[in-house]
């Protein structure tokens, strides 16, 4: 019985974490700006990188589910601090933020 | 039992996808306006690639992949930073 709830739960995290993977590409390839692609693609990878390594996790014995929990651990920290960075660079060399609606598919 | 034939088949199938993924990064890195673009390409490419090297340690039953995924994350997170301080000030001191 538990074990069928740990394969439900592991099948279940991984579609929805591989559909974040996805959204997260379709917003660096189809938003128009820096800031947008960042809003676009911190959150979602980091979300989909954690609910896959989660859904490897609950199905590992537990040497294994403790180093990636630990790579969760190091995802979940990182990945937001870099984001920070690169809007903070983004910012101080000049590139304005997109006001307003944009027609073009750049 | 049926759950772990769908877990076989669906690891590999997230691998070939995190790659295609890999290569549409690869798209906006090239082709990327500005310089934070081309960061914020290789990042998410960086993050990937980690999930594809996870996957195959679980495939392939190697624990020893899951050290170099963690070794792969730290030099991507430096590479980030380093490149953004580049960018930042003009040099690396």
């Amino acid at each position: 019985m538990l074990e069928t709830i740990l394969y439900i739960l592991s099948i279940v995290s991984m579609i929805i974490g591989l559909f974040f993977l996805v959204v997260a590409i379709v917003g660096l390839l189809r938003l128009p700006d820096v800031y947008n692609r960042l809003h676009a693609t911190s959150k979602c990878d980091t979300l989909g990188a954690g609910l896959v390594l989660l859904s490897l996790a609950l199905q590992s014995e537990m040497a294994v589910a403790i180093r990636l929990a630990l790579l969760i651990l190091f995802v979940l920290i990182t990945n937001p601090t870099a984001a920070h960075v690169i809007a903070r660079v983004a910012y101080t060399t000049g590139i304005k933020p997109q006001i307003g609606r944009s027609d073009s598919n750049d | 039992m049926i759950y772990e034939q769908i877990l076989d088949i669906l690891f590999p199938v997230g691998a070939i996808l995190v790659m295609l993924t890999i290569f549409v990064a690869m798209i906006r890195a090239l082709a990327g306006p500005t310089a934070p673009d081309r960061v914020v390409a290789i990042n998410i490419i960086t993050t990937n690639t980690l999930i594809i090297i996870t996957l195959i340690a679980r495939i392939y039953e190697q624990v020893y992949f899951l050290d170099i995924a963690m070794i792969y994350a730290l030099m991507g997170f430096i590479f980030t930073i380093g490149v953004a301080k580049y960018l930042e000030k003009g040099a690396l001191d």
